[in-house]
């Protein structure tokens, strides 16, 4: 298998280092961090990756910004994006949803769960 | 020569038939031979058997009677074994599961104790301090408070969700707060009662070696969130525990930088 490449763009260290330790349990996994949506775009757009991690309320640039800017660029659509965010109302997430995001998450996040998730977007399928 | 005489050739090959036939006929007979070998042992076989006396065949019936059991047997304690197979391993699976939580538990007070001791500038701790009560416990409005050394009140250090002002003042905690600050534990009401910033949901009490240094105070979760677990409580107990030596640690270090450069200013004060 491939060895994976996956953004996280959260301006929290503390969620940032929570994300990478689940990540890390999965084999072939490249993690690369970003601490606002402008260092986001700024990585996303430099290098290739197979999955970002977004979080919405953050400094500079936020995660909804930094979504339909992905998604509006050719080279870049075909990313998957995973939202991880505190925002639970049902608009934010329709919000997030309809701005190209695959799945939305919200705090406190299951590793787990963001384990599953991950992993069924890295293998081409949707999320259950 | 005269002209009904076959010549050698031809006859060499009619006999070279002939010879193949017999050779064929000679193998089919063979065949037919081992068949009739093998049925005459049938036979005999069978003769053998029917010529057995009735003991011989009651022993015998024993014999098989015995075997059946035997196989009865191991076939009941193969099939115990493979309940008992199945049961460990629903247990394994169980376990886990169990173990797999306890991971992400560990790893969330991991990174909770980690980022609090990560730095020792006071703004930065509560910096992490609210990023954890944000991000791991789920807290939409919160106040940290510190103890004011000189007045002895507790005032709001940070807020989240609300002003600073709207929180309950501390001159005089009461209810869920006084009491949290009396047992040094962390204390928890009902996290479905509607959010009320008279008093707290969570209260924790921020003590360094039974003195009390400030206090935690959840009032509202976030609205995904609807009540506690395991997990909340242990974080509740690491806040409790590092959050108190990180914010004190952070202050005794702003002060002895103070004193340090107050220190140094009379130093080169006296040597210019």
């Amino acid at each position: 298998m491939d060895r994976k490449r996956i953004l996280i763009v959260e301006d929290s260290p503390t969620m940032r280092q929570l994300l990478v330790f689940a990540l890390r349990r999965m084999k072939d996994v490249d993690i690369v961090e970003a601490q606002d949506g402008m260092d986001g775009l700024r990585k996303v757009s430099s290098d290739h990756f197979d999955l970002a991690l977004i979080d919405i309320n953050m400094p500079v640039m936020d995660g909804l910004k930094l979504i339909s800017l992905i998604r509006g660029e050719e080279s870049l659509r075909s990313i998957p994006i995973v939202v991880i965010t505190t925002e639970g109302a049902k608009e934010d997430r329709e919000r997030a949803l309809s701005l190209g995001a695959n799945e939305y998450l919200t705090k406190p996040i299951q590793a787990n769960h963001v384990l599953t998730v991950v992993k069924s977007l890295l293998k081409g399928e949707a999320p259950a | 020569m005269s002209g009904d005489r076959k010549d050698p050739f031809s006859r060499g090959e009619e006999f070279l038939q002939l010879f193949s036939r017999g050779a064929e006929f000679t193998k089919e007979l063979l065949v037919e031979n081992e068949r009739l070998r093998a049925n005459l042992a049938g036979l005999e076989q069978e003769q053998t058997d029917a010529s057995k006396t009735p003991e011989e065949w009651d022993k015998y019936r024993e014999e098989l009677q015995s075997r059946l059991q035997d196989l009865e047997e191991e076939c009941e304690s193969v099939r115990m074994r493979l309940h008992q197979v199945e049961e460990e391993n629903q247990q394994f699976a169980a376990r886990y599961l169990e173990v797999e939580e306890e991971n992400n538990n560990l790893a969330n007070l991991y990174v909770a104790s980690y980022q609090l001791h990560s730095t020792l500038d006071l703004d930065e701790v509560l910096k992490v301090i609210v990023e954890i009560v944000i991000n791991l416990v789920g807290a939409e409005v919160f106040a940290v408070y510190l103890l004011d050394g000189d007045s002895g009140e507790l005032d709001v250090a940070v807020s989240e969700g609300a002003e600073s002002s709207e929180f309950p003042s501390c001159s005089k905690p009461g209810g869920i707060m006084a009491k949290s600050l009396e047992t040094a534990e962390p204390l928890c009401g009902d996290p479905t009662q509607p959010p009320n910033l008279a008093e707290p949901i969570v209260c924790i009490p921020l003590i360094v070696q039974d003195r009390p240094i400030g206090l935690i105070g959840i009032f509202a979760l976030l609205q995904q969130k609807d009540g506690f677990s395991a997990l909340d409580h242990e974080l509740f107990s690491v806040m409790g525990g590092h959050a108190s030596t990180a914010l004190f640690a952070a202050r005794l270090y702003s002060q002895s930088e103070r004193k340090l450069n107050t220190i140094q200013g009379f130093i080169d004060l006296l040597t210019k």
